[in-house]
């Protein structure tokens, strides 16, 4: 693949490399995650406030997206809900580092008009709709779990990621934990192949699609539901406790592991009275030899920033749980390890 | 104007006929015209409660923050369209006039094949070569890039008319001036090319016109920003980018500045076609007089 | 007149001073570099497809898998959702844009023809993504509610209009798709009606022939090579829409024969997936997506212009 990216004539390359000049801010550009885009959309305009003279250009293309392009080394740092497996720090070649930098969970959002009421869902019901195995809202499986709610006869429009999502891997590696049948059949990944549904791409398009069609249902960061102010539904935990998405159970949810690392991240189906069983951390890519030393030292000021309490107390605010203290201090640890 | 005797006794019935279906052709033209007035309708009634100072000239703000605007988009569709332009001119015009003067042979006839093939060619793929060329191995986005896949697909069209432009400079005009001992070179660029500016200009309005609003290509070269950019070098935002994205997401502030946004391409639009139309009426008369 | 006075020129116009040579050698120069740009893009689609094409071979034509989590990749889904909404909108398309050039050509007053036409011309021009973006939040939305459950009342009995109507989908895709393509073939369909000689219809009238009957029983059939040029150069620029079709079509890679479910095309997996695809495998099958989308659109362009040279000459298509 290399080779087709490097063959063109280096010609063009500086011809275009020649003619701009260079910018005198320096401009740090991140792409990926669309899970952590709220987040990172406010905090860096909130540290573009503070340094006036460093700008971060962040892309929310998807998980997948910012993996691929901080391997072509066509963005500065990479953003994903899942880290970089074997594979893909293969496909980078130089080391990476991969540092958590916010905790969010993915709520189940449904439009539903007419029904008021909090739809509640267990694990298992979750995992047959996305199987497509229950195709109405009043479908018994439902019904029982909610009873004196008025369920419609409406088809249940499954939306799901079009793009490679962590937040697809996150809610498939929590199908898989619960559903057998899911496992087996499916499996766990950023772009699985869906039984059924529509495509829609990133978080921004999940959250769009299910806001305009009745009957739909998808997987959207807690942050999309609360600004927009859709219905999310109930989860019934491991522990057989009927919790939503907030930041609350969320940290619960992480509370239950207290040591992360890139190879040992899933906090899915946490145990825990008060866990939300769809919760994960998300994570920055950056390389530990970044090829521009200048950038390298904006890159690492404002991680830094990022990570730190300045920069984590912007999470709540846009409804993203803050680090917990210790992995707050394994993130540093490992952001230390950069060159700047 | 003898008529059979077959014909005259269903003249009636066939004059209904004709009136039925000229009609149906009428209605069909109409309600082709009037879906273009249904979309624009809408779209200025969505899009012009967006559109005010602020949106024209501000940033976009973060998700949440309400207001903001598409200032960055607006002055990143100049730049790369004027990048494209300085790009789509020269090659699109040389090889028109190569068209123009050697205008038989094998190579001119492959190179008109290939100039209308590229004109079928979609933008998607256009943008796939863009990426492959001046966005991978460079290792970033930049507007660049956007530029030069828009330069591809204004080619076919300036290439086309700059051939036909100059082909329908009369003959005499080109002849006098050689007869007064002109080189060709002199004649082509002092005499020629004048005389076939107004056409040539129409179709750089057009071409201008057909990529402006053009997005699939820009996903994996402009990329986007949510800052001022004038470094063509870097990622750039760009309006139609932006109405996509906006136009995608969940938050209602953003969807109406999908509707504001998609106004000012289809204004942008409506100006230079009708612009183009008032320079092809120009260049017409400068060929008639 | 243009071929006699390219020759005529031929005779008068000799390269010979050293600034006509330097001249023809610039001018000849722009024109090779346009042509290694085009080869380049074909060199350069066929080389990112390559590990694509060596790995899956002819069968990633007729596969269906898309399946980036295990590396198994085929066509079959997205060509078959880029032909039937490519066929749906000729089907839409073509009567309307027909009639409207017949109309346009022999009926219609000069002074209605020509804001009409500029109209419909207009109507090429809107950029997709605003045709994507009244897609998505009007004819949907209209589909889910009104247009799609009449459908499906009259002929839900059929395979084609049975399922869930999601709003999105291969109808909607087809339809926005329609909208965009009726200026193409009314503007070259007229273009060639009006092409037809008058001794033609002249004769016709002169035996007797209604104005409507000489539309349509002697113009358009002598005009129909042309005409259905223009349908085939309409399905072209179809298959290739990518933003306003990515923004209605479902994005799902599946083959259904509901024309309600949702579906995937050729251009908007690209448009979907390429900047995410992180394996070498993935990225060159969308490559090759992107290859097969190129050599059909060449082929059917190819076709298109034969057919319309054919009635109309050669001049501007």
């Amino acid at each position: 693949m290399k080779s087709w990216l490097s063959r063109w004539p280096a010609v063009l390359a500086l011809a275009a490399a020649t003619i701009m000049p260079a910018a005198a801010a320096t401009q740090l550009t991140g792409a990926g995650s669309t899970f952590d885009y709220p987040f990172f959309s406010k905090a860096f305009y909130v540290y573009n406030q503070k340094n006036p003279d460093v700008t971060v250009n962040y892309q929310s293309i998807g998980s997948g997206g910012g993996i691929k392009q901080f391997s072509a080394r066509t963005v500065d740092f990479g953003a994903t809900d899942v880290p970089m497996n074997a594979e893909e720090l293969a496909g980078a070649k130089d080391p990476v580092l991969q540092i958590p930098v916010t905790l969010g969970g993915a709520a189940i959002a449904y439009n539903l008009p007419g029904v008021n009421a909090t739809v509640k869902l267990t694990r298992q019901a979750v995992a047959d709709i996305f199987l497509g195995k229950i195709t109405k809202w009043n479908d018994p499986q439902i019904a029982k779990l909610n009873k004196g709610v008025s369920l419609p006869d409406t088809s249940i429009v499954v939306v799901h990621r079009s793009d490679g999502s962590g937040t697809s891997y996150i809610f498939t590696d929590f199908l898989s934990h619960v559903s057998p049948e899911w496992k087996s059949k499916i499996g766990t990944g950023k772009s699985p192949p869906w039984p059924t549904g529509l495509g829609a791409k990133g978080t921004e398009g999940v959250a769009g699609e299910v806001r305009s069609t009745p009957g739909a249902i998808g997987y959207v960061e807690m942050a999309y539901v609360v600004e927009n102010k859709m219905s999310a539904a109930l989860l019934q935990n491991k522990a057989g406790k009927w919790v939503d998405c907030n930041p609350d159970t969320v940290a619960a949810a992480a509370a239950s592991k207290p040591e992360v690392s890139a190879s040992n991240f899933s906090i899915v189906d946490a145990s825990g009275a008060n866990s939300y069983p769809i919760s994960g951390y998300s994570w920055v890519v950056v390389y530990k030899k970044p090829s521009d030393a200048g950038r390298a030292k904006s890159l690492y000021a404002v991680l830094s920033w990022l990570i730190g309490p300045d920069g984590q107390g912007n999470a709540k605010s846009v409804d993203y749980v803050p680090l917990p203290r210790n992995v707050q201090e394994t993130a540093a640890a490992t952001l230390r390890q950069m060159q700047h | 104007m003898a008529l059979s005797e077959f014909s005259r006794r269903g003249l009636g019935r066939r004059r209904v006929t004709g009136a039925l279906g000229v009609t149906l052709a009428l209605l069909c033209a109409l309600l082709a015209a009037a879906t273009l007035l249904v979309i624009l309708g809408y779209v200025m009634v969505q899009g012009i409660g967006a559109i005010n100072w602020e949106f024209l000239t501000q940033l976009p703000h973060p998700v949440g923050v309400p207001g903001g605007g598409v200032g960055n988009g607006i002055l990143g569709t100049f730049i790369i369209l004027a990048i494209a332009t300085a790009m789509a001119v020269p090659i699109g015009l040389l090889t028109g006039i190569y068209l123009s003067l050697f205008g038989r042979g094998l190579l001119p006839e492959a190179l008109r094949f290939m100039s209308d093939v590229l004109s079928g060619v979609p933008s998607i793929a256009i943008g796939l070569f863009a990426y492959a060329v001046l966005v991978a191995p460079l290792k970033h986005f930049s507007a660049f890039s956007a530029s030069f896949a828009f330069a591809m697909l204004m080619l076919p069209l300036l290439v086309r008319t700059s051939e036909q432009a100059i082909r329908s400079v009369p003959q005499t005009v080109r002849e006098g001036a050689l007869a007064l001992g002109m080189s060709n070179f002199r004649a082509t660029v002092g005499i020629v090319l004048p005389t076939a500016r107004p056409a040539i200009i129409t179709a750089l309005l057009l071409a201008i016109a057909r990529v402006i609003g053009e997005t699939a290509p820009l996903l994996f070269t402009a990329f986007g920003t949510q800052f001022w950019e004038t470094n063509p070098n870097n990622p750039m935002a760009v309006l139609a980018l932006q109405v996509f994205n906006y136009a995608i997401s969940p938050y209602a502030n953003w969807q109406s500045q999908a509707w504001g946004g998609a106004l000012l391409l289809v204004a942008a639009v409506c100006v230079l076609s009708l612009g183009a139309r008032l320079m092809l009426r120009r260049a017409m008369h400068g060929l008639e007089g | 007149m243009t071929t006699d006075a390219g020759s005529r020129f031929r005779r008068v116009a000799r390269f010979v001073s050293p600034v006509d040579r330097g001249f023809a050698a610039v001018v000849y120069g722009g024109s090779i570099l346009f042509a290694l740009l085009i080869l380049g893009l074909f060199v350069e689609l066929l080389l990112g497809s390559w590990p694509s094409i060596v790995k899956f071979g002819p069968g990633f034509v007729f596969s269906s898998a898309w399946d980036p989590l295990n590396s198994k990749f085929g066509a079959l889904p997205m060509i078959y959702g880029t032909l039937v909404t490519s066929l749906i909108a000729i089907a839409l398309a073509g009567f309307i844009g027909i009639m409207s050039a017949v109309f346009l050509a022999d009926f219609a007053p000069r002074w209605l023809a020509t804001p009409l036409s500029f109209l419909i011309e207009l109507l090429a021009a809107v950029p997709s993504v605003v045709y994507g973006l009244w897609g998505l939040f009007v004819l949907a939305p209209f589909m889910r509610t009104t247009a799609g459950p009449i459908l499906q009342k009259l002929l839900g009995w059929t395979p084609f209009f049975s399922g869930t109507i999601y709003g999105v989908g291969l109808l909607t895709g087809g339809a926005i798709l329609a909208l965009m393509i009726v200026p193409t073939v009314t503007a070259i369909s007229r273009d060639v009606v009006a092409a037809i000689p008058r001794d033609l219809r002249e004769a016709s009238m002169a035996l007797g022939a209604t104005k409507w009957e000489t539309a349509t029983r002697v113009v358009l059939p002598a005009a129909r090579v042309g005409i259905f040029g223009a349908c085939v150069l309409a399905l072209g620029r179809a298959l290739g829409e990518t933003i306003a079709v990515t923004m209605v079509i479902g994005n799902r890679p599946e083959i259904s024969a509901s024309l309600f479910a949702p579906s995937y095309t050729l251009a908007s997996v690209i448009a979907n997936e390429f900047t995410e695809a992180t394996t070498g495998i993935y990225i060159s099958a969308l490559i090759e997506l992107g290859l097969i989308l190129f050599l059909v659109s060449i082929v059917v362009n190819a076709l298109a212009r034969v057919m319309i040279w054919s009635v109309r000459g050669s001049e501007r298509v």
